[in-house]
């Protein structure tokens, strides 16, 4: 499994409610459910990686991770999981809302596109980055959004969540193997993951929206 | 759907199976419908292959469509020029494995493949029924499927697994006897039908009546309405296909000619299939039938009938893991009723899986050859049992 996914796997208690947003093959579902005995289900866009999720006798729904989370009642996971996908979400700020309201914390994590490689490269070369983590051309990336170690705290705190926990990493071997960046983690890490939690502001908009 | 009915390739079969017989509300416990009128007794035809296990928790209960029967797989004789309608996905090793599962299939209450239905005697006139015959729902086929699971000793079925109108027997069973059932997999199938659906189905039962040998449904003793039924087959047959897979099979192409025949002979390949299905269809169905089940699946609202109009409130009494299938050429019962469904489930908490398979043939491609579809079954199937033999 990758490295990110086994640290993701690490913060999450035994037994618990996972819902996986953009769960793949559902790896690291299907993780949980056999180490830690969690009751977990997944969205998937691609109909080849559903079948896959399914045949390891997971739950997988097929469908729009925007659109399939509205259809839980508040507080109906222990986590949701947005692992490496809100750099491809078109409302990033209502996305997280709607995790923090089904879930009662939320694990996120991302490409840091302030590595010191993704600097050097537009410093010195003047092209859009291309790096192991965001291999695409500008004109045919999913990843729409270009989010920082920094940026994702200052957006946490604008959207109502609480940093509960974050760990920056920095992976080889096709992210299979990896450690953990503790020093000038935004310059150094390649990917960043935190467990987040609705804040007191959150707590109030969510009441007020009932 | 005999139409797509092939021996394996690879030989595999769950071998000769015999079509039996149960019947039960003998006068004067008559089965009370939906409709509050009284039927019995009640004769329901039904196949099984596989094993009933020690435990009882093996059975897996296969719901056909509208022209479908009992035969789900196996032969009936050694010579027998056709397997069961499902054998592609029913047999040993197969999706439902028949090693592992006791397979039930029965043919819905209303048709005409050895169970009771309009063309069964009516015990107090001693005639067939005919349009006297009582207008049964899916509610109903489901009650009587529910008496021959009593009758064969299975209090909980592993799996309840149909498409079109066989899924919407699956969903009316999770409704109805929510305790009974572990799981279900409905397959390219709605909680109720469109105004489209419905229209079609009422082009086809008026292509029936309008045929002078319908006789008011009263034609068994003289000439069949052959011409009006195939009719109604060719309209069904039309929406099981779809835009694509009709331009993939006909692509315009001309019947044994090269050129126009500027009459009202067949010209084109697509007109010579559709009368084709038509003449096959009238040789084993009985029109009256078609009349009866496409009422009931028009009839069928899950949402008014569980859930006082709410989906939601449908599932609520729910407990099975679903699997929902649906194709994405599928016009008659299209992806967004599937998701409907899901949804309504979601909101319930329930435990689903939810896949739509890409496929150009239209409502027809769950009946098709699919791996996919295949292996989605029979992994799902393997979950659920495991989950049961586990909690134990």
């Amino acid at each position: 499994m990758r490295f990110d996914l086994q640290i993701i796997a690490s913060w999450i208690q035994p037994g618990s409610r996972v819902l996986d947003l953009g769960c793949g093959e559902g790896d690291l579902l299907y993780f949980l459910k056999k180490e830690k005995g969690v009751v977990g289900t997944g969205i998937e866009r691609v109909e080849s990686s559903v079948a896959r999720g399914i045949e390891k006798g997971l739950t997988i729904i097929q469908g729009d991770i925007n659109e399939e989370i509205l259809d839980y009642q508040n507080n109906t996971f222990d986590y949701v999981i947005l692992s490496q996908t809100l750099q491809q979400v078109y409302e990033p700020a209502t996305l997280i809302r709607s995790l923090l309201r089904i879930g009662n914390q939320g694990i996120v994590s991302f490409p840091n596109f302030s590595h010191w490689r993704v600097r050097f490269q537009l410093l010195l070369s003047g092209y859009a980055p291309i790096t192991k983590q965001l291999p695409y051309e500008w004109y045919d990336t999913p990843n729409i959004r270009v989010i920082t170690l920094k940026d994702f705290r200052k957006f946490s705190e604008e959207t109502g969540c609480e940093i509960i926990k974050e760990v920056a990493i920095n992976t080889q071997n096709k992210d299979k193997a990896g450690k953990i960046i503790k020093c000038m983690p935004n310059l150094f890490a390649t990917y960043g993951i935190f467990l987040i939690e609705k804040s007191d502001k959150m707590i109030t908009i969510l009441n007020n929206s009932k | 759907m005999s139409e797509y009915i092939e021996h394996d390739k690879d030989h595999i079969s769950v071998g000769i199976v015999e079509k039996k017989f149960f019947t039960f509300a003998e006068p004067p416990n008559e089965m009370i419908l939906e409709n509050g009128e009284k039927l019995g007794p009640v004769t329901i035809a039904y196949e099984v292959c596989g094993k009933l296990n020690q435990d009882k928790n093996n059975a897996v209960l296969i719901c056909h469509a509208l022209s479908g029967d009992s035969h789900v797989a196996g032969y009936y004789t050694e010579d027998d020029p056709k397997p069961g309608w499902w054998d592609i996905m029913v047999g040993p090793g197969k999706g439902i494995d028949t090693n592992k599962y006791f397979v039930i299939c029965s043919n819905i209450l209303g048709s005409c493949m050895g169970s009771t239905g309009p063309c069964s005697y009516n015990p107090v006139s001693v005639e067939p029924f005919g349009i006297d015959f009582p207008v049964v729902t899916i509610g109903d086929m489901v009650a009587a499927q529910k008496a021959l699971m009593d009758h064969l000793g299975i209090k909980k079925i592993l799996s309840v697994i149909g498409g079109s109108i066989g899924g919407m027997q699956v969903l009316e069973w999770c409704a109805r006897y929510p305790d009974m059932v572990i799981s279900a997999i409905p397959l390219a199938t709605t909680m109720k039908h469109s105004d489209l659906a419905i229209a079609f189905n009422e082009v086809a039962r008026q292509a029936i009546m309008a045929d002078p040998n319908w006789n008011n449904g009263n034609y068994y003793s003289g000439p069949a309405p052959n011409l009006g039924l195939a009719v109604a087959r060719m309209i069904g047959h039309i929406t099981y296909l779809s835009d694509e897979s009709m331009r993939i099979k006909f692509g315009r192409r001309l019947q044994d000619k090269s050129d126009l025949s500027y009459n009202f002979d067949t010209d084109f390949q697509v007109e010579s299939y559709l009368r084709y299905q038509g003449k096959k269809f009238v040789e084993r169905f009985d029109a009256n039938s078609i009349l009866y089940i496409t009422k009931a699946a028009d009839y069928f609202d899950l949402e008014q009938q569980h859930g006082s109009g709410s989906a939601v409130n449908a599932f609520s009494m729910t407990k099975a893991k679903f699997l929902v299938v649906s194709f994405s050429s599928d016009w008659l019962y299209p992806t967004y009723q599937s998701k409907d469904m899901v949804q309504a489930m979601k909101k319930n908490g329930l435990d689903v899986s939810f896949c739509e398979i890409k496929a150009e043939w239209g409502h027809d491609a769950f009946l098709l050859p699919s791996e996919r579809l295949t292996s989605l079954i029979k992994s799902f199937l393997e979950r659920v049992f495991s989950e049961i033999n586990n909690a134990f």
